[in-house]
C-alpha cells in the first residue's frame, strides 16, 4: 500500500480494522539501521545540493574566475571509483561468506579512500603553491569548500569501516551483522562516490 | 505491507516486532546523567531549553524596558539592546520551542505513544542531547568573551553580521554559527531517530492513520527540520568561512568606514535566501508538533473524537510541503527579484487554506462535545484564539504588497510572537500540564495554574494586539529607541510603556509556574492512573510513571484509532487504543453488533 | 461560563479597540493609496473570519459544557460541511490575493517618465544623487570611492560629470512627478523608508535595487532606515521634503555637482601641496 492510500483510509470503519489489525508494526521491509542511513543520506544530499545551487548561481555573475583542474583530480576520482568497486566486490564475498576475502576487500577499500584523502589534500597544496587560496575569489572558496565536506564525509565513512573492520578481526561478529555493516558500509561509498562525481562534474564544466 | 485475513479470524496473531535489546543502566551515571533512555533524554532536552529559555526571557525585559521607557537605565546602551533582541530571538527559536517540542515532547511521547519501549538508536539519541547542551553552552560563553555576543539580529544578515558596525561581529558571531552549526548536527541525530523509530518500531497493530495527532506532528516537523537545518548549516559555515579564512561568499565589495575592504563579488542576497529556506521551514517545525499536541488535547478534554482526523493528517503533511516553498516571502523588500513576489505570495496564501481548515476541525470537534474545562483545555482553547489572530495578521504580510508598508515594523514583531510564540507556548504549557501526572505521578497544582493561565493568556494577548497598531503607525522595528520623528505620536509612547508593564507581569507569572513544577513534584495530589481518561498508549503503560522499557512484559497491541471517544454503545466514554473490541464493557442493552453499527 | 464570556470579550473588545483605538497609519503622500485599500479589505475579510471562529467557539462551550448524563456525539467527519469550508476559505483567500497581485504588478512596473533619483546608503547616514541637465546618472563603483569621491562616480564618465550629490542631507523632490528611487548601499544592508510613501526596499551593496512613487502632497517627511544595519541603526535618519517644481528648481540649482565637487577638491590638494612647498626647506638647492 503506497503512503497516499494509506492515508487515505479511514481508521474508524469496520472494514479498516480489520485491516489495520494485522499491521506488523513497520513501515519498511528494511533493518532500522540501513533506514536510518537512507534518511542520512537523503539529508546529506539536501546538504549538496543547496552547495551546489549556491555555487551555479553565483557562477552566474560576471566576475566569475574558474579555478585550473589539477590532472591529480581525474587520478583521485578513480580511486575513489576503484574504492566503491571493491566495496561491492566486498559485500558479495561477504553474502558468501568467505571471510578471507572480506578482510582483503576491507583492507582495500580502506587504503583506497586514505589515498583519496591524501590525494585530495595534495590537490590543495598544489593550488595554494599556485596562488589560489581560498579568499581569493569566490569560485576557489566553493572549491575548498566542497571537497573540504566531501573529505570530512569520507573521513565520517572511515570510521564507521573501522569499527566494521576491527570486528571482522577480532571475529567478534555475527554473520548477519557483518552484512548489514558492509552493505551499510558499500552504500555510503557508493553514496559518497556519486556525490563527488556530480560535485566534480558541476566543478570541470564551469 | 497488510493482508487482509477471513473475519470469522478475531485469534491475534503473536508478537512478529521483535524485541529491541534494551539499554540497561549499571550506574547513577548511565541511569540519569548519561542515560540512553529516551523519557531521561527527553527530561534533559526539556530541563536545558526552559533553562536557557529562561535566559531569553529576561533578554525579553531587559529589551522592554528600554522600549517602553527609553533614557531611564543606563546600563542598557544601544550595542546591549542589539544584542538582547539577537540572543533573545535565536534562543526562543532554536534552543528553545525546537528543542522542547523535538527533543523533549518528541523523545518522551514517539516511543510511548506509538508503543516501542524505546528510540531506536539509543546511544545516538544521548549524543544528540550532548551535543544540544554543547550547542547551549557555546551559545551561552559568547555573552562572556570580549565584544559580547552578536547584535547582528536572529537573521545574521550579512556583510554586517561580520562587520565592526555590529556588536559583537570579533567573537560573539563566531560563537553563534559555530554553536548552529553544533545544534544542527545534534538535532540531525535525534531527528534521524524520531523518524526510525516512527516508522518502524510501532506496536502491532498500529498504522500509521492509527496514531495520534501528536506524533504526526513530530514526525512532519521532524521531516521538515532534516531538510530545512541543511541550509541553515551551509549558510553558517559560508559565513563562518568569510569571516574567518575571508573568502567572499556573501561578501561584495564594501566601504568600510572609509576603508575599502578585500572582500568582492559575494552575494548577501544568497544567505537570505539559505537563511529562510532555513527559516520558514522553521515556522512549522514549532506549529505542526503543537496542532498535533492541542488536537489531542481538545479531544480528550471535548470527550469527543477529533473533527475529521483525515483532513488533520492531510493538512499537517500539505503544509509541511509547502513550507519548502514560501520561504521568500521573508524577503519582499530583500531587492531580489521583484517578479518572485507573484509566486511566493500565492504559495504562502494557499497555506492559509490547510491551515484554516485545521481550525475549523479544532472548533468543531467542540461542537457537541462534552467539554471539560481542565487547564490543559483552557490553555487549548487560548491557543486557538492567539493563533487565529497571529494567523491571519500572516494574510496581511504573505501578500506581497500588503507587506510592503508593513514589514520591518512593529506589525511583524506582533504577528510572529502571536503566531509562533504565544500560540505554540500556549500549546507547551497545555502540555505540560496535561503530560506532568505521566512524568511524576503527581497532578500540577490546580490555583497555581489557573493563575498562571489567566495572567498569561490576557496578558500576551494585551501585549501583542495593540502592537499591531505600532505597525500600522510605522514604528520600525528592532530600534535602540524612536528619538524625533514627526509621524510617531506621544500616545504611541505610552503604549510602549503600557506593553513593557504587561510584559513584566506576564514574564513574573511564568515563575509561579516554575514554582509549581518543582513543588507539585512532592507536594501535588496523587494523581490517578490515566487521570483525564485518554485513549492513547502511553497512559495504558504497567507503570505510571512509565519505567525502563516503557512497557511491561508484552508490548502493547493496538485494536483502534486513537479517537474512539464516546463510542456510542460503550459504556465508558473512552476505549483506550489497547483494548480489544471483545474486552469493551457495552452499555446496558447494547450488543458487540451495535458498537459497530453506528460507526460511519 | 467565565472562559466564553471572556472569549466572547475578546473577540468583540478586539473590534472596539480596533475602531476607537488612535493609532492608525499616517496619512498617505504617495499615490499607493491602493496599498491602503487592500489593507482595508483585508482586514474585512480576515475580522470577519477572527470573530466567527471566536464566537463559534464561545458559544460551544456555553451550549457543551460537561454536565450529568452529557455524553459526546460521535462523528469522525463530515465530508461535505469540510468541503464547503475549503472552498469558503478558498474564496476569501483568493479574494484578499487578486487585489493584492494586481497592485503588485503595478509597484513593480515603473513609468517610462519617471525620473531617476539614486539614494546611497552608509552606516549611517543618508546620500542622494540627483541626475544633472542631461537627466542621466553616471556610472558608480566601489573601487572609485575615496576621501573627495563619495559616491564612487565613474570620473570618466560623461553622464557623471553634472550629477547633482546630497551628502547627508536632505532630498527634495517633486510633488506630482513620479520618481524612481535606485538604492545602492557602500557598506551593509539598509532599507529606505518613508512611512507616508508606504513604499519601502533594502538596499543591497554590489547591486542596485529600486521602487516608484509618485508623491501626491507637500511636506517634510522622515527618512529612517528599516534594516538593522550596526549600532546606529536608530540614528541613521534622513529627510525629504516634497515640494512644487519651482522651489525644487530653486533647491536644485543651489546643489553641488560632481565637477564642482571634484575642482574643489582639486583645489584643496594644490593648496595644500602648495603650502607644504612653502614650509619644507629647500633641502635639494
Amino acid at each position: 500500500m503506497s503512503f497516499f492510500s494509506e492515508i487515505a483510509s479511514k481508521p474508524w470503519t469496520d472494514e479498516q480494522i480489520k485491516v489495520d489489525d494485522q499491521f506488523k508494526g513497520h513501515t519498511f521491509t528494511l533493518p532500522k539501521a540501513m533506514l536510518g542511513l537512507r534518511v542520512l543520506l537523503v539529508v546529506v544530499t539536501m546538504f549538496f545540493t543547496l552547495l551546489a545551487i549556491a555555487y551555479s548561481g553565483r557562477m552566474t555573475f560576471e566576475d566569475w574566475q574558474s579555478l585550473p583542474e589539477p590532472g591529480l583530480l581525474w587520478f583521485n576520482t578513480g580511486l575513489l571509483l576503484v574504492s566503491s568497486v571493491v566495496f561491492r566486490w566486498t559485500k558479495s564475498a561477504t553474502q558468501q561468506g568467505r571471510n578471507g576475502k572480506v578482510k582483503l576487500g576491507l583492507f582495500l577499500v580502506g587504503a583506497l579512500a586514505f589515498a583519496f584523502l591524501i590525494g585530495q589534500l595534495i590537490v590543495w597544496q598544489q593550488l595554494a603553491d599556485l596562488g589560489h587560496f581560498a579568499s581569493a575569489n569566490p569560485a576557489n572558496g566553493f572549491f575548498y569548500l566542497i571537497t573540504g565536506l566531501h573529505g570530512l564525509h569520507l573521513l565520517g565513512g572511515l570510521v564507521a569501516w573501522g569499527r566494521t573492520t576491527l570486528r571482522v578481526m577480532r571475529g567478534k561478529i555475527g554473520q548477519e551483522k557483518l552484512l548489514l555493516s558492509v552493505e551499510m558500509c558499500a552504500l555510503y561509498w557508493s553514496f559518497l562516490l556519486v556525490v563527488w562525481l556530480a560535485m566534480f562534474l558541476l566543478l570541470l564544466v564551469t | 505491507m497488510t493482508e487482509t485475513t477471513s473475519p470469522e479470524d478475531d485469534i491475534v496473531p503473536p508478537q512478529e516486532v521483535p524485541e529491541m535489546d534494551l539499554y540497561h543502566p549499571h550506574s547513577f551515571l548511565t541511569r540519569w546523567i548519561f542515560s540512553q533512555d529516551a523519557k531521561v533524554i527527553a527530561i534533559q532536552y526539556s530541563l536545558v531549553a526552559i533553562s536557557i529559555g529562561m535566559v531569553a526571557l529576561v533578554l525579553s525585559w531587559l529589551m522592554r524596558l528600554q522600549l517602553g521607557f527609553p533614557d531611564s537605565f543606563d546600563f542598557i546602551d544601544a550595542a546591549d539592546y542589539y544584542q538582547f533582541i539577537t540572543m533573545h530571538g535565536m534562543i526562543m527559536v532554536v534552543y528553545l520551542l525546537t528543542a522542547l517540542f523535538l527533543g523533549g515532547f518528541g523523545n518522551y511521547l514517539i516511543p510511548l505513544m506509538v508503543g516501542a519501549r524505546d528510540m531506536v538508536f539509543p546511544y545516538i539519541n544521548m549524543l544528540s542531547f550532548w551535543i544540544y547542551l554543547l550547542a547551549v553552552l557555546v551559545l551561552v560563553s559568547s555573552f562572556f568573551v570580549p565584544g559580547g555576543p552578536t547584535g547582528a539580529g536572529w537573521t545574521l544578515y550579512p556583510p554586517q553580521a561580520i562587520l565592526s558596525g555590529t556588536p559583537g561581529q570579533e567573537f560573539g558571531i563566531i560563537l553563534m554559527l559555530a554553536s548552529l552549526m553544533l545544534f544542527i548536527v545534534g538535532f540531525t541525530m535525534g531527528g534521524l531517530n524520531y523518524v526510525v523509530t516512527i516508522l518502524q518500531a510501532r506496536a502491532r497493530g498500529m498504522t500509521l492513520m492509527r496514531m495520534p495527532l501528536t506524533i504526526w506532528g513530530i514526525f512532519i516537523a521532524t521531516v521538515l527540520a532534516l531538510f530545512a537545518f541543511p541550509a541553515l548549516f551551509v549558510a553558517s559555515l559560508m559565513m563562518m568561512f568569510d569571516k574567518i579564512l575571508e573568502t567572499s561568499f556573501f561578501m561584495p565589495a564594501m566601504i568600510e568606514f572609509g576603508e575599502k575592504m578585500s572582500y568582492g563579488g559575494g552575494s548577501p542576497i544568497l544567505f537570505q535566501h539559505l537563511f529562510w529556506f532555513f527559516g520558514h521551514p522553521e515556522v512549522y517545525i514549532v506549529a505542526l508538533p503543537a496542532f498535533g499536541i492541542v488536537s489531542d488535547l481538545l479531544s480528550v478534554n471535548a470527550r469527543k473524537n477529533i473533527f475529521g482526523y483525515r483532513m488533520m493528517v492531510w493538512a499537517i503533511v500539505g503544509i509541511g510541503a509547502l513550507a519548502f516553498v514560501v520561504w521568500a516571502h521573508h524577503m519582499y523588500v530583500s531587492g531580489m527579484n521583484p517578479y518572485f513576489g507573484f509566486f511566493f505570495a500565492t504559495t504562502t496564501l494557499i497555506i492559509a487554506v490547510p491551515t484554516a481548515l485545521k481550525v475549523y476541525n479544532w472548533v468543531l470537534t467542540l461542537w457537541r462535545g462534552n467539554i471539560h474545562l481542565t487547564l490543559p483545555m483552557l490553555f487549548a482553547l487560548a491557543f486557538i484564539l492567539t493563533f487565529v489572530n497571529g494567523g491571519i495578521t500572516g494574510l496581511f504580510l504573505g501578500n506581497v504588497i500588503v507587506d510592503i508598508p508593513l514589514s520591518d515594523t512593529m506589525f511583524v514583531v506582533a504577528h510572529f510572537h502571536m503566531v509562533m510564540g504565544v500560540a505554540p507556548i500556549m500549546v507547551i504549557f497545555g502540555a505540560i500540564y496535561h503530560w506532568y501526572p505521566l512524568l511524576t505521578g503527581r497532578m500540577l497544582h490546580n490555583g497555581m495554574g489557573q493563575f498562571h493561565f489567566w495572567v498569561t493568556f490576557l496578558g500576551a494577548y494585551a501585549i501583542y494586539f495593540p502592537m499591531h497598531y505600532l505597525g500600522f503607525i510605522g514604528v520600525p522595528r528592532r530600534y535602540f529607541e524612536l528619538g524625533e520623528t514627526t509621524f510617531i505620536p506621544d500616545s504611541a509612547h505610552d503604549l510602549n510603556a503600557f506593553i513593557t508593564v504587561a510584559a513584566l507581569v506576564v514574564g513574573f507569572a511564568q515563575l509561579v509556574f516554575l514554582f509549581n513544577l518543582f513543588w507539585s513534584r512532592r507536594n501535588g495530589i496523587v494523581a490517578e492512573r490515566n487521570p483525564w481518561k485518554a485513549t492513547t498508549l502511553e497512559w495504558q503503560t504497567e507503570h505510571m510513571p512509565p519505567t525502563h522499557g516503557n512497557f511491561g512484559k508484552d508490548l502493547p497491541i493496538v485494536y483502534r484509532w486513537a479517537y474512539d471517544f464516546s463510542v456510542p454503545g460503550a459504556e465508558s466514554d473512552f476505549i483506550p487504543q489497547n483494548m480489544a473490541t471483545k474486552d469493551v464493557k457495552l452499555a446496558e442493552g447494547m450488543t458487540v453488533a451495535d458498537l459497530k453499527a453506528e460507526k460511519t | 461560563m467565565i472562559v466564553a464570556l471572556v472569549l466572547i470579550f475578546i473577540a468583540l473588545g478586539s473590534v472596539v479597540f480596533h475602531v476607537v483605538n488612535p493609532w492608525w497609519w499616517t496619512e498617505i503622500a504617495s499615490n499607493w493609496g491602493y496599498i491602503d485599500d487592500t489593507i482595508v479589505l483585508t482586514f474585512w475579510i480576515t475580522g470577519t473570519v477572527f470573530v466567527a471562529v471566536i464566537l463559534f467557539m464561545a458559544y460551544c462551550i456555553l451550549k457543551f459544557r460537561t454536565e450529568k448524563g452529557r455524553r459526546a456525539h460521535y462523528e469522525p467527519e463530515n465530508k461535505k460541511l469540510e468541503i464547503w469550508l475549503s472552498v469558503l476559505t478558498s474564496i476569501g483567500v483568493a479574494g484578499m490575493l487578486a487585489p493584492g497581485l494586481i497592485v503588485w504588478q503595478q509597484y513593480v512596473t515603473v513609468p517610462e517618465n519617471a525620473s531617476e533619483i539614486e539614494v546611497m546608503g552608509q552606516q549611517w547616514q543618508w546620500n542622494f544623487r540627483l541626475p544633472g541637465k542631461d537627466g542621466r546618472l553616471g556610472k558608480t563603483e566601489i573601487r572609485f570611492v575615496d576621501d573627495d569621491n563619495y559616491f564612487g562616480v565613474d570620473p570618466n564618465d560623461p553622464n557623471g560629470q553634472d550629477d547633482v550629490l546630497i551628502e547627508g542631507d536632505d532630498l527634495h523632490i517633486r510633488m506630482g512627478k513620479p520618481i524612481k528611487f535606485l538604492l545602492r548601499s557602500v557598506d551593509v544592508l539598509h532599507d529606505f523608508y518613508v512611512p507616508q510613501f508606504r513604499a519601502k526596499m533594502d538596499l543591497v551593496p554590489g547591486v542596485i535595487t529600486y521602487f516608484w512613487i509618485t508623491p501626491i502632497r507637500t511636506g517634510t517627511f522622515d527618512i529612517l532606515c528599516a534594516e538593522l544595519c550596526g549600532i546606529g541603526h536608530h540614528e541613521m535618519r534622513g529627510s525629504v521634503t516634497v515640494e512644487k517644481d519651482a522651489a525644487f528648481q530653486e533647491w536644485i540649482s543651489e546643489q553641488e555637482t560632481f565637477e564642482e565637487v571634484q575642482a574643489a577638491a582639486l583645489h584643496r590638494k594644490l593648496n595644500k601641496e602648495l603650502a607644504q612647498n612653502e614650509l619644507e626647506p629647500r633641502a635639494k638647492n
